[in-house]
């Protein structure tokens, strides 16, 4: 009748305004173009790692020498996951990693080095084999250095250069620096040496502590303060806190930034971490914790209380009709 | 016919009443939850002190739910007394530092062993009994204490703390 | 004093101090609508139901909120949305509520001016309700400066840089309304006691004189028709309802409104709970810096059709633009010269105006949210805020030459 009708003609003008003015925009703001004015997708690759985004970055560049230099990185790459790791023979390779990766929470070449406890959990198996055999092709900031050995951690490509040594090493990780990782350590592991998130009382430094007296709060957060400069100076600016970033990038580009930050934000030094699925949702739930604690509750209220004004808007329907029922 | 009509009308007007009814105790319930203390509140609620450090007829005083603490180490020569606090060989006396009569912050007097509330000239000894004749009228108050090792927790009711409210030694 | 007699009930005892039946009846029981409406009708009380319940959430946000520069946004984001029981639910509810109340307002407006409900006796009931939009407009953008967020932070930046006046170049006018050289605290804690307090209090008086104007010329119906409400009223009385073209405000018509209620409130509680981005933006949940500009700034949605409007032009024309877009509005009842009452699909041209003005609108608030550095959409928002400018003249003519509507008794 009439009024279905009237009310589809609302209907229909609200929906296309939401359409417009959020999904269309939205799209349009965030979309990436090419030189030729091609829009660039960027998409989840599930958490693996194989150079395809770095090869296709390369190339879209117009830079033949750098796209031929990745696609050898990464063939290599696979070529040393071919090969069988002898987990016991990698220990000795993986005490050299303990040389800087030692827990002394120092900080060396700009950031503090990350526990490795469960590295063979929360990382890519290929992702290892890369960031040993260069970690800044691996982790996708080349591009800040003329030559790789001066990335922090370059030196690790003249310490362990044997493919059958790098597969043992990753062998050992995957056996030894794995099994049951809670979200606090894999975003710990993962993250925190850059990024602080403040709802959680964690700076790049780690849990901050409780103190009694003032004066030792105070000498603790400038302990703090120097760390962020250092990694600061390293990375061009300080990385953002990420207690709320859940929420201010939403999950998708979470997901596609994490993968490979040069998508989203070409040009960025944040290097690709290198986190496997697993990982991923581990970080993933860590930061929901800190900036969506109550999409949990959220979730359980919301059908009651929609269905709650079901069952009120039937029950109101009942009554008008019977209101009305004396008037036609 | 018409009073079908309005008995149909009442019943129905009823029953969205119950309906919008019950939302309204929802929602009554949640604007409750909302003036509830919050998490960090309660957690603040819980003070850990370390008593190992302690000199003897030097007071501390530490802060719990905004109140303060009053921890006295006995000497040799002050009188034990079953309020007392006992850790290893040492006691020690432990109330909240609010005189009992209008809640002034009493002062101790290390010659004295007394403590004494400069507001209307209250005076408590050092287990905090009240001098009788004087306005405050009942000792200072034992908090809810926990003994671990030479720590006290604040706010945990311990088996000590229990003892002493059953006995009638605090309130 | 006036003489007082012993009153038997509660009711009475009411009756006699404060006339509370003939409140009842003047207000309720014997406030007499048209029959001949629609849902559409229902939108004032959706409106009023709206603004209660911003108030209620906002209440339960004004015990935890702190208004200082430093703390906002924790204040915000840790304590309500993490720490107080149900805060996460009221910021929410307060935040789709801002947003969807003004797609009422709009449906409400555009059910106005298509049904002609402005016209000759009703001027007053559309300027207190034009008055109520600017009030919710201010409302919404003083409340919006509240989190301190990068969107608040940049929106008052570039909302009060329109006060500089283009070539008039008064920046020290829009240091003073920042109270700073940038939008700093003592901006924030201004915009606070605006949309706490006073813009509130300025929102319940034009409520009140908004209804107060209603009451005489009375609720408009779909047909435009000119009714003798006292005769409907005294049919109605005798119990002749289906020959009575009224009803009385309550139970009858309220009972309608509280069935559209309970519809809206689904669509309500279903954006609160999982589709909130649109009122809820994300650029939002980063912090405020100063020294940091998002890639896109942009207001919220019901702001954008008047935001376009000020983009396609130089500065001085554009703040021109603007201006006469915001007061256009508002003299529509004078604009419109045909004395015809009635709906739109009764008045020739003037559907064809109708349709025009909803869908150009629609165009401008798309386009307000689209980067301007695209050549196309910088074309289409040209094209649609002169389109805009030309519809008070367009009306103005068309309304003069409308043919007059014989009204039947």
């Amino acid at each position: 009748m009439r009024e279905l009708k009237i009310f589809a003609i609302v209907a229909f003008f609200s929906f296309l305004t939401y359409y417009l003015v959020e999904p269309y925009a939205h799209h349009e703001m965030h979309k990436k173009m090419d030189a030729n004015g091609v829009e660039i997708k960027i998409e989840s690759h599930g958490f693996t790692y194989d150079g395809t985004d770095d090869i296709a970055e390369a190339e879209r560049a117009g830079d033949a020498a750098r796209v031929a230099v990745k696609k050898a990185f990464w063939t290599d790459v696979v070529e040393v996951s071919k090969l069988k790791g002898d987990a016991t023979a990698g220990e000795a390779g993986f005490g050299m990693c303990l040389g800087c990766h030692n827990g002394a929470n120092m900080n060396m070449g700009g950031v503090i080095p990350p526990n490795l406890d469960h590295a063979g959990a929360i990382y890519d198996k290929n992702y290892l084999i890369a960031v040993i055999k260069d970690p800044a092709m691996a982790s996708n900031v080349d591009h800040k250095y003329a030559d790789t050995m001066m990335h922090p951690m370059g030196s690790i490509k003249a310490m362990l250069s044997d493919n059958q040594q790098i597969a043992d090493v990753v062998a050992y990780m995957l056996e030894h620096k794995a099994g049951e990782v809670t979200p606090k350590e894999a975003f710990t592991e993962a993250c925190v040496r850059c990024h602080a998130v403040r709802y959680t009382k964690t700076t790049q430094l780690g849990d901050t502590p409780k103190f009694k007296h003032k004066k030792d709060e105070l000498a603790y957060e400038i302990k703090v303060i120097e760390e962020q400069d250092m990694v600061k100076a390293y990375m061009g600016n300080l990385p953002p806190d990420l207690s709320m970033m859940i929420r201010a990038r939403g999950e998708h580009f979470m997901e596609t930034f994490i993968e490979n930050p040069q998508g989203q934000l070409p040009g960025t030094s944040m290097p690709r971490v290198g986190l496997n699925h697993e990982g991923y949702e581990k970080v993933k739930e860590y930061l929901t914790e800190a900036g969506d604690p109550s999409k949990k509750a959220r979730e359980e209220l919301g059908p009651w209380v929609i269905g709650f004004f079901v069952l009120f808007s039937i029950l109101a329907f009942l009554w008008k009709k019977s209101m009305w029922r004396d008037l036609h | 016919m018409a009073n079908e009509e309005k008995s149909r009308r009442d019943f129905m007007g009823m029953a969205l009443g119950a309906c919008a009814a019950v939302g309204g105790v929802g929602a009554l319930y949640a604007a409750k939850r909302s003036w509830d203390p919050l998490p960090s509140v309660k957690a603040a609620g819980f003070t850990t002190i370390d008593l190992s450090t302690a000199k003897p007829n030097e007071l501390i005083v530490e802060k719990w739910r905004g109140k303060p603490i009053f921890i006295l180490k006995k000497t040799a020569d002050m009188a034990a007394h079953e309020r007392d606090l006992v850790i290893g060989s040492d006691r020690f006396h432990m109330s909240i530092g609010l005189c009992t009569h209008l809640g002034c912050i009493p002062a101790y007097k290390k010659d004295t062993h007394v403590f004494f509330c400069a507001c209307h000239g209250g005076v408590f000894d050092a287990s905090g009994i009240q001098e009788p004749g004087l306005p405050p009228p009942s000792p200072l108050e034992i908090p809810p204490f926990k003994i671990a090792g030479t720590k006290i927790i604040l706010g945990e009711e311990g088996p000590e703390y229990k003892q002493m409210l059953d006995a009638g030694l605090t309130v | 004093m006036a003489h007082f007699e012993k009153a038997n009930s509660l009711n009475e005892w009411l009756d006699q101090r404060i006339a509370l039946n003939t409140l009842k009846k003047v207000l309720n029981t014997e406030y007499w609508i048209p029959k001949d409406i629609n849902f559409l009708w229902a939108m004032g009380m959706i409106l009023a139901a709206t603004f209660g319940i911003l108030v209620v959430s906002g209440i339960f946000l004004l015990m935890y909120y702190k208004p200082d520069t430093n703390l906002a946004f924790d204040s915000v984001n840790y304590t309500i949305m993490s720490e107080v029981g149900y805060g996460w639910l009221w910021r929410h509810i307060h935040g789709i509520g801002a947003s969807i109340v003004f797609l009422i307002i709009y449906i409400h407006m555009f059910v106005g001016i298509y049904y002609g409900s402005y016209k000759r006796g009703r001027e007053l009931i559309w300027l207190s309700g034009m008055g109520l939009f600017v009030a919710f407009s201010a409302e919404a953008f003083s409340g919006y400066m509240l989190p301190w967020g990068q969107m608040s932070y940049w929106a008052g930046m570039v909302i009060t840089n329109l006060f500089s006046g283009g070539s008039l170049e008064a920046y020290g006018l829009v240091e003073w309304i920042r109270g700073d050289y940038v939008p700093g605290d003592a901006y924030l804690t201004r915009f606070f006691m605006l949309h706490v307090f006073l813009i509130p209090l300025v929102i319940i008086g034009l409520i009140v004189l908004h209804f107060g104007t209603l009451r005489i010329p009375h609720v408009n119906n779909q047909e435009g028709a000119d009714i003798d409400f006292e005769e409907a009223a005294e049919l109605y009385k005798a119990g002749k309802k289906k020959e009575s073209k009224v009803i009385p405000f309550s139970p009858v018509f309220l009972s309608k409104d509280i069935f559209v209620m309970g519809v809206y409130f689904i669509l309500f509680f279903y954006l609160v709970f999982y589709n909130f981005n649109f009122a809820m933006d994300p650029v939002n949940f980063d912090p405020a810096d100063g020294l940091k500009t998002p890639a896109h700034i942009y207001p919220e949605w019901y702001f954008l059709w008047s935001y376009e409007i000020l983009r396609p032009f130089s500065k001085d024309v554009g703040l021109i633009a603007f201006g006469i877009a915001q007061a256009a509005l508002f003299f529509l009842p004078f604009i419109d010269r045909s004395p015809n009452v009635a709906p739109a699909h009764k008045r020739g041209l003037f559907q064809v105006w109708f349709w025009v003005l909803l869908i150009d609108m629609i165009v401008l608030t798309a386009m307000g949210k689209l980067p301007p550095t695209d050549p196309t959409f910088a074309f289409i928002g040209l094209v649609s805020a002169v389109l805009f400018l030309l519809m008070g003249p367009a009306l103005f003519i068309i309304t003069m030459f409308e043919k007059k509507i014989e009204k039947g008794a």
